[in-house]
């Protein structure tokens, strides 16, 4: 024990000497953790309330009747009802307000059973007054709908999710626009005995069990395992810090590890004690990683928030609950990636000799074969990453393929920006400039680790900003496309319905219906849109693939439109079928493109529409006119009908509501975005300040050959600034590599669309001139520290032992 | 205490082939006596030393410390034996430069339990680091730096003392008065001495010089 206690008091005396080094490595640590807990803090908070979502109106305890087409008429409620059996009907749906979509539920408070009961309906009072239409849901969804002038007694409840509503099925079939429907029965767990079977009285009914995950929380998947791969990569980025800095630590402390075991400390001794200290270590970088990513993750849950609930229509509540699961999480990958940023260095030192050179080797040469083994190593990963490309398919095949292409990348960095050191000093003239060449060459080895981090930022911004701006232009140009009326319309009732198709028909060029369906197409939700036979859809509809003659077929009713979502994820594509409500084998002709929306969609003619759906109401309405009078149109229908501002909307506003949900959809990614750099800079920043220290011996001599201290230190900045502009030229290529595998692999797994990819050369430059910036900024310090060495200070490296 | 190698063995590849450092070396130190072991440069004499040390192995041959044989020994016996029994002192001092000199001084013997806060005191006072104590070794000049490392090596009383051209990086006189010091404290202490030096003249100052030339004990 005296051993462990007098070796570790020496071990940490290093660290008492070297505050800045102990900074940086628990600052590596805790960004890294920070980063890591913060994104999985959002996803366990997203997941939570996915089950939320499930576990409304008892969804996850009780079986249900659903009718795999969709909402059915309740008719066959009444039927089943009669029959004895004990069920209890709901219709479910979405409201799209300004502020996001609304979940609605509607029940029948007087059948429903008890664990569909979210709200106290004991009082005879609450019954009736649900019956007569009161609204119940979150506080803060309350006041939002009150301030928007939602014409309906609401009453706040806790124990609903939040952009939950929950009302009488009546009163959600007049809200939803769904008269007469249900979307499932709940079934009571105790029914009587002797009932006729089910299939008898409704065959369209199928049984399904407690359901324990939502759908959003499938489709959301995706999404979340993008977010968790940027977090994986920032806690890598953050990772190469820590490694960096227990690697110098190692190579200062050489003399002290020889020292310690000449005078008695065993090996495994010695390789125990630094292993608790990097245990220490990672529980104190580990918390304090732990509080930071609780306020990362505080900060940018909203705009996750938003970006399920434009993506996914999912609903996430905007503030985070402190979870034991987060916390022992968070220590544990602290402690695992603090153990493997140390594990090289442990296992030097265990097999380190007693009589090891003492000197440091960060300033080692990097030999001709440690060079080639690396070069060979990164080959092969690269060579592998292309296979996994090639001969998988999925996301995790996708993200293997990012994974092992930018580690690959990665290793190849220090090879290439050797051999461009070693071209460049070929021009060098003159003594300091060759010098000059010769010493940024044999500096790489101990800037590798920082360089790699900046390469792995510098390619992730380049990666993912081409990915964004890709799908910007992309959007944009759809969204032009595709809302191609001035005005949309959306009537009260289907008597006012027809009140302002009659009124309208005379005052614009177009009245075109836009009838829609909820359904279940291939086992997800999804719906069923009636389109007029109009040039508005001929001339502009986005068609990504068509058979000849397609708007003719879907006039016609002898064929549909699929949505790319849906063609991606079933493999459907023109020329075959697919079952539509009413046992429709429709033939598909043709495949459009759909961002932004996670549901699968189909497109049918609207004269097939109104003969096989004519139960579904017809209140939307999509109004072609000149631009320039479209505000009048919509004040006039104000003054004429009455209509609620809600009720209408102009193409620009549509369109503008539309980017603000795309933009806030990646503020997360561009927020990790940035983090990820400024992690990557500090990694230079702290590398260099740690290697100043070391550059002594180096710079002396030189120092002592005739060159000012001054001159020397512009020397370190302008190397560090050669560097990163090496490094973000090489960088370059890796991120058009990265956004190409996010655009034509990842994306299309994750959400079922593939984006055209575009050149951004502006921000490659300005990019690269930040990567810049960050080297010059990190240089800037140890330089000043440089310049400042009193000259005793160099001169003492000639008089000591190093 | 006595230190018994007998028929050490050590070969070291090289680019050339196989070179065969020490042949067959046979050396007895006994309790209390002080040897200098000298020879041209790239003898052996620090392999020797090592091996007596248990810093690096042999390849063949006995090393006995006492009753302890080394030979047979892991990493972790080789550790506990040069901590509770062995005083190393190198030609580069290999302080712990992150603790003051009296932390140095003691750490040996508090890595082996042994630590007399008196005694210690007692040695820094004889090497004449009084004041000193508080100082860390980049503020010492050389010569302060190797009392410091004689210090340490003798804190814990071990049976032997190791030094390894302790006077090597130091100008002649203060080579004069380290080995001075040192000699008498090893006396004092009643521990045995094998160090191994260049110089004929330091040498001669011992009990006894051994000299080693291509692998083996010529005197």
């Amino acid at each position: 024990m005296t051993v462990f206690l007098t070796a570790i008091t020496a071990l940490l005396s290093f660290w008492r000497k070297h505050p800045g080094q102990l900074i940086t490595l628990l600052g590596g640590l805790t960004l890294a953790t920070a980063l890591w807990s913060g994104v999985q803090a959002i996803n366990a908070e997203a997941r939570a309330s996915y089950a939320e979502a499930a576990s409304a109106l008892g969804q996850d305890e009780l079986e249900r009747l659903i009718d795999p087409n969709g909402p059915f008429s309740q008719d066959v409620y009444i039927a089943l009802r009669r029959a004895g059996w004990a069920v209890s009907p709901v219709l479910e749906g979405t409201l799209t307000r300004d502020s996001g979509l609304i979940r609605v539920f509607g029940i029948d408070p007087i059948t429903a059973p008890p664990a569909a009961q979210t709200v106290d309906l004991s009082a005879a009072e609450d019954l009736r007054a649900l019956l007569d239409g009161r609204v119940y849901g979150p506080p803060e969804l309350l006041a939002t709908l009150q301030s928007s002038g939602f014409e309906r007694p609401l009453v706040a409840s806790a124990n609903l999710g939040s952009n939950t509503l929950l009302m009488d099925i009546g009163e959600a079939q007049q809200l939803l626009d769904q008269r007469g429907l249900v979307s499932y029965l709940l079934l009571w767990r105790t029914q009587n005995t002797g009932l006729p079977p089910v299939n008898d009285i409704a065959p369209e009914l199928s049984l399904v069990g407690p359901e324990t995950r939502s759908d959003v929380a499938s489709l959301t998947d995706s999404f979340h395992l993008n977010l968790t791969a940027f977090g994986l990569l920032s806690f890598a980025v953050g990772l190469f810090i820590v490694h960096s800095a227990i690697g110098l630590a190692f190579e200062q402390r050489r003399a002290l590890f020889r020292t310690l075991r000449a005078l008695g400390v065993s090996a495994r001794a010695l390789v125990l004690l630094l292993s608790a200290e990097t245990l220490l270590f990672a529980i104190v970088a580990g918390s304090l990683g732990m509080v930071a990513g609780y306020g990362i993750a505080a900060v940018l849950l909203p705009d996750v928030a938003a970006t399920l609930q434009g993506l996914y229509g999912a609903t996430v509540e905007g503030t985070l609950t402190l979870r034991p699961a987060w916390w022992v999480g968070g220590l544990f990958i602290a402690v695992l990636g603090a153990g493997a940023a140390a594990a090289q260095s442990l296992w030097r030192i265990w097999h380190l000799p007693v009589l090891a050179p003492a000197q440091p080797r960060a300033w080692a040469r990097a030999s001709e074969a440690a060079l080639q083994r690396q070069s060979a190593l990164a080959l092969g990963l690269l060579a592998i990453a292309v296979c996994v490309g090639l001969l998988g398919n999925g996301l995790a095949s996708g993200f293997a393929m990012l994974g092992l292409g930018l580690i690959g990348a990665a290793l190849l960095l220090p090879v290439v920006l050797y051999g461009l050191l070693t071209v460049g000093g070929r021009y060098a003239k003159g003594p300091v400039s060759n010098w000059f060449w010769a010493d940024t060459r044999q500096q790489l080895p101990g800037l590798s680790l920082a360089l790699m981090a900046l390469l792995l930022a510098l390619a992730a911004n380049i990666g993912v900003s081409t990915m964004v701006g890709s799908f910007r232009l992309t959007f944009t140009g759809w969204l032009d496309q595709r809302l191609a009326s001035e005005v949309y319309v959306t009537a009260r009732s289907d008597a006012e319905a027809e009140a302002l198709r009659d009124w309208l028909e005379p005052r614009v060029d177009a009245v075109l219906p836009i009838w829609s369906l909820n359904a279940r197409l291939a086992g997800q939700p999804g719906e069923v849109y009636g389109v007029a036979d109009h040039a508005t859809y001929r001339d502009n509809w986005p068609l990504l693939a068509e058979v000849p003659g397609v708007w003719d077929r879907i006039a016609d009713g002898t064929g549909v439109l699929i949505n790319e979502q849906l063609s991606y994820r079933e493999g459907l594509l023109p020329g075959d079928s697919i079952l539509l409500p009413g046992n429709w084998d429709a033939p598909i002709v043709g495949v459009y493109s759909d961002y932004g929306n996670p549901q699968p969609q189909v497109m049918v003619g609207l004269a097939a529409f109104d003969t096989r759906y004519p139960e579904t109401s017809r209140l939307r309405y999509a109004l072609r006119i000149d631009p320039g009078r479209a505000d009048a149109l919509m004040s006039d229908l104000q003054s004429e009908f009455g209509l609620p501002a809600d009720t209408m909307i102009d193409q620009a506003s549509i369109k503008e509501i539309s980017l603000q949900i795309f933009e806030r959809t990646f503020t997360v990614t561009g927020a990790l975005n940035v983090l990820t750099l400024s992690v990557a800079a500090i990694a230079i920043l702290t590398s260099l300040l740690t290697l100043a220290r070391m550059r002594l011996p180096q710079l002396a001599p030189v120092w002592a050959l005739g060159l000012t201290r001054a001159r020397l230190a512009w020397l370190e900045v302008l190397r560090a600034a050669l560097l990163g502009a090496l490094t973000a030229i090489v960088a370059l290529p890796v991120g058009l590599v990265l956004a190409w595998v996010l655009l034509a692999v990842i994306n299309v797994d994750a959400f079922g669309w593939r984006l055209p990819m575009h050149l951004f050369p502006t921000d490659w430059i300005l990019l690269g001139l930040l990567a810049i910036a960050a080297a010059l900024i990190a240089a800037a310090w140890p330089a000043r520290w440089l310049s400042t060495r009193a000259p005793n200070d160099l001169l003492r490296i000639f008089s000591n032992e190093r | 205490m006595t230190l018994r190698l007998t028929d050490i063995r050590k070969t070291f590849p090289s680019s050339e082939g196989p070179v065969d450092v020490l042949r067959g070396v046979d050396l007895t130190v006994a309790a209390g006596e002080s040897v200098a072991l000298t020879g041209e440069s790239g003898s052996g004499k620090s392999t020797l030393l090592h091996i007596a040390g248990g810093l690096e192995l042999a390849d063949a041959g006995q090393i006995v410390l006492g009753n302890a044989q080394l030979t047979d020994m892991n990493d972790a016996a080789r550790a506990a034996l040069r901590r509770d029994q062995i005083g190393i002192v190198f030609q580069q001092f290999n302080l712990i430069p992150s603790i003051n000199v009296a932390d140095n001084i003691s750490f040996q013997a508090r890595l082996a339990g042994q630590h007399d806060a008196a005694f210690c005191s007692g040695l820094i006072d004889k090497l004449g680091l009084t004041g000193l104590e508080a100082r860390f070794p980049e503020q010492l000049s050389g010569g302060q730096q190797q009392r410091v490392a004689i210090g340490r090596a003798l804190a814990g009383r071990p049976q032997i003392v190791l030094a390894d051209e302790p006077t090597g990086n130091l100008d002649e006189d203060t080579s004069e008065a380290v080995l001075e010091v040192m000699h008498s404290l090893v006396a004092d202490t009643g521990a045995a001495l094998l160090m191994v030096t260049h110089s004929e003249r330091l040498a001669a100052r011992l009990d006894r010089a051994v000299h080693l030339s291509h692998g083996l004990i010529s005197a």
